[in-house]
């Protein structure tokens, strides 16, 4: 089974701040790092590789130096990885960015899965693994917890998580997958496998290597949706104090719980 | 900024003119030169016009690629099969011929996803602002009950796929009819619930609609020219970005649950149209083989809801009310780290500097006193409430809610006060 795994280069922390003049990201000093719950995906894929055998190739869209995160997917296990980095990329929404990546896994050739994180740290919106399937017309599951093996020809069996339920599901390969968070352990960036991968070649992509050479496709420009500003989120700062007798207090509470819906257990 | 661009309606195969744009019709209508293809007649010449070498002529199709520099030469000579169009900001979908909000219902076992309910009054208000109807999706099975109930919450059109194939979520025909309903009723907002289900579908439509979407908005608006005014947190909540699609449509959105209020019931007054996918857009690639409840046994830095023991505790005995609390608020035992050092609660359970950072939309402490080391690992949560009964306890000071009072007292009534509002609700 031939395995394709998205991974991203994301800042090495959430607690960024703006630019109370300018409205932009202060990004100066922060160090980038892989998308936390990638290594999940990449973790799955060398669990995949070791059952069904294969090849796993870890492909990221971004600047240059994203060709790091490659690398350390190397120290993990990947076998091959490919850098989707062109300036016209720049600036691309879900959109963009999952029509950016179908592109290149079209460039690619040959693979029967693709595994993508839940989300990133970063943008959050844990969309573009299923606006990629749709570009690569697949089918796609998210939240998958647990791989339960082949037990049809060309067909994966997987568990995944919807609200309140665990459901078994048998998917057609080629398809699409994003695995949850904890579905394994990943495991670490091994030292030995860095010295034996130090010269691996990491193909690069860039627009005019693509099928699809509309500019009016990447990056900025093949965005529909556009940032308008950026800003602080309004921080909570009422405090209230209750006293009173045990059972009011209790209501009182109770009340309050049920207001803001803690009672229901859907999420 | 200029583009090459083929003009549909003046082609004579529109589906293998599409089939060359992976944008497909979408984009159609944003370009400046426009090939008419149905007037070709000799395609060596024609390529031969474009001093950079633009005009492709693959498999019997005519198309214009990334090397076009629009110098126009070849609308000048080409004998009227390209044209040129000036760009201007309002191209992009004609917003006129989208009219409408729509919420894409969602089903949990028998009964609508309460999230729905809160999109169809959020969808109610940005109607009434812009003049246009609200219509709701439902796809399912045996939905006539679930139909009703969404009647009473302001829609204006209800449109039903109820087949026995849609008994379960399978994302190629939820997606088929999703596609069909927007392309029939072409509303300018299409609000999904933020569930694993609506996380699934309304990037799938957004992609095969070449449209905008935004991410667990927490607040929507919207302009008079239906331009939905989007914001959603980015970075875990540490930067917030308002966020609109101005070219095209319809205009995505998803929403978490509990993000907008629950509307009050209305009379209903809606009109139901049944839609019918045919075996070919039931197809899937997904075979579903069984489903059972969930038993989260997840830890703590995943818990929405946690409810933490502190050292204010008479007896080990006296966790169980607390454990209770917590499976009735669908939460999970947190637990200061004397707890976990007097044996009375596995480690896993410890919060604070030298156990897990939580962050929960709710963290409930009782008998806390709230050191630092603890403070540090939970000061994140969106919402405290803590309970001590030394008014003086440093947990004050972070607490948003601080209740003076003794868990003894106030537990054991809470836990019988939501046990009778659930059985109400149910």
């Amino acid at each position: 089974m031939n395995i394709i795994v998205c991974i991203k280069q994301v800042p090495g922390t959430a607690q960024v701040e703006i630019d109370e003049k300018t409205g932009v990201l202060k990004r100066d000093g922060v160090a980038a790092k892989m998308n936390p719950f990638d290594l999940f995906a990449l973790e799955s894929a060398m669990r995949l590789r070791e059952r069904h055998g294969g090849r796993i190739s870890v492909l990221t869209m971004g600047p240059p130096q994203a060709e790091k995160v490659l690398r350390e997917a190397f120290m993990m296990g990947a076998d091959d990885a490919y850098l989707l980095s062109d300036r016209r990329f720049g600036g691309a929404d879900v959109l963009a960015t999952a029509y950016t990546l179908s592109q290149g896994i079209r460039k690619i050739g040959a693979w029967d899965l693709i595994l993508c994180g839940k989300q990133t740290t970063d943008g959050d919106t844990a969309q573009v693994g299923a606006e990629l399937a749709e570009f690569l017309g697949i089918p796609h599951l998210t939240n998958v917890t647990k791989f339960l093996g082949m037990q049809e020809e060309g067909k994966l069996d997987v568990e995944a998580e919807i609200p309140l339920h665990v459901v078994d599901v048998r998917m057609k390969l080629p398809c699409l997958l994003t695995v949850e968070k904890g579905i394994f352990e990943p495991r670490l960036p091994s030292f030995r496998r860095k010295l034996a991968t130090a010269d691996r070649k990491i193909t690069c992509f860039s627009l005019d290597d693509l099928p699809d050479r509309d500019e009016s496709h990447y990056g900025l420009n093949g965005s529909p949706t556009q940032v308008q500003r950026i800003f602080p989120p309004e921080i909570k700062t009422e405090k209230e104090t209750w006293t009173g007798e045990g059972e009011m207090l209790a209501g009182k509470l109770c009340a309050f719980l049920e207001e803001k819906r803690f009672l229901s257990e859907l999420r | 900024m200029a583009k090459i661009i083929i003009h549909q309606e003046r082609v004579t195969d529109e589906k293998k003119l599409n089939a060359q744009f992976p944008f497909g019709t979408g984009a159609l209508n944003l370009g400046e030169v426009v090939l008419h293809d149905g007037k070709v007649t000799d395609v060596k010449k024609l390529q031969a016009l474009c001093p950079f070498g633009a005009i492709d002529y693959v498999n019997g199709e005519l198309s214009i690629n990334a090397a076009c520099r629009m110098c126009r030469i070849c609308c000048k000579k080409g004998d009227g099969i390209f044209e040129y169009v000036e760009d201007d900001a309002s191209s992009g979908a004609d917003k006129t011929q989208w009219n409408g909000i729509a919420v894409v219902a969602e089903m949990v076992g028998s009964s609508v996803h309460p999230v729905t309910l809160e999109l169809l009054g959020k969808a109610r208000e940005l109607a009434g602002k812009v003049s246009q109807k609200v219509c709701c999706l439902l796809i399912g099975h045996n939905l006539a009950k679930a139909a009703a109930s969404l009647a009473e919450y302001g829609a204006d059109e209800i449109y039903l796929y109820d087949q026995e194939e849609l008994a379960h979520f399978r994302i190629e025909p939820y997606c088929a009819a999703l596609e069909e309903f927007i392309s029939y009723v072409k509303p300018s907002v299409v609000l999904v619930g933020g569930t694993s289900v609506g996380r699934s579908l309304a990037p799938r439509a957004a992609a095969r609609f070449r449209s905008g979407l935004t991410a667990d908005c927490t607040v929507l608006d919207i302009q008079k020219n239906t331009d939905l005014d989007q914001i959603r947190p980015a970075y875990g909540g540490n930067i917030m970005a308002h966020i609109r699609t101005p070219r095209h449509r319809p205009q995505f959105a998803t929403v978490r649950y509990k993000v907008f209020a629950m509307p009050e019931k209305t009379a209903p007054h809606a009109k139901f149209i049944s839609g019918k996918l045919d075996a070919r857009r039931l197809a899937s690639g997904i075979e579903f083989l069984s489903m059972r409840r969930k038993q989260s046994e997840r830890g703590i830095e995943d818990a929405d809801v946690i409810v933490v023991a502190g050292r204010g505790l008479k007896k080990p005995e006296d966790i169980a009310m607390l454990e209770e609390l917590a499976g009735l608020l669908g939460g999970q035992l947190g637990s200061t780290r004397a707890m976990v050092e007097a044996g009375w609660i596995d480690a896993r359970r410890q919060i604070g500097l030298s156990g897990r950072t939580v962050k929960p939309k709710l963290i409930l402490t009782c008998a806390v006193s709230g050191a630092v080391q603890f403070a540090a690992g939970m000061n994140g949560s969106e919402c405290i409430v803590a309970i001590n009964t030394d008014p003086n306890a440093p947990i004050f000071n972070i607490a948003h809610i601080g209740i003076v009072g003794d868990v003894y007292r106030i537990v054991p009534e809470l836990i019988r006060k939501i046990k009778a509002a659930k059985g109400k609700g149910a």
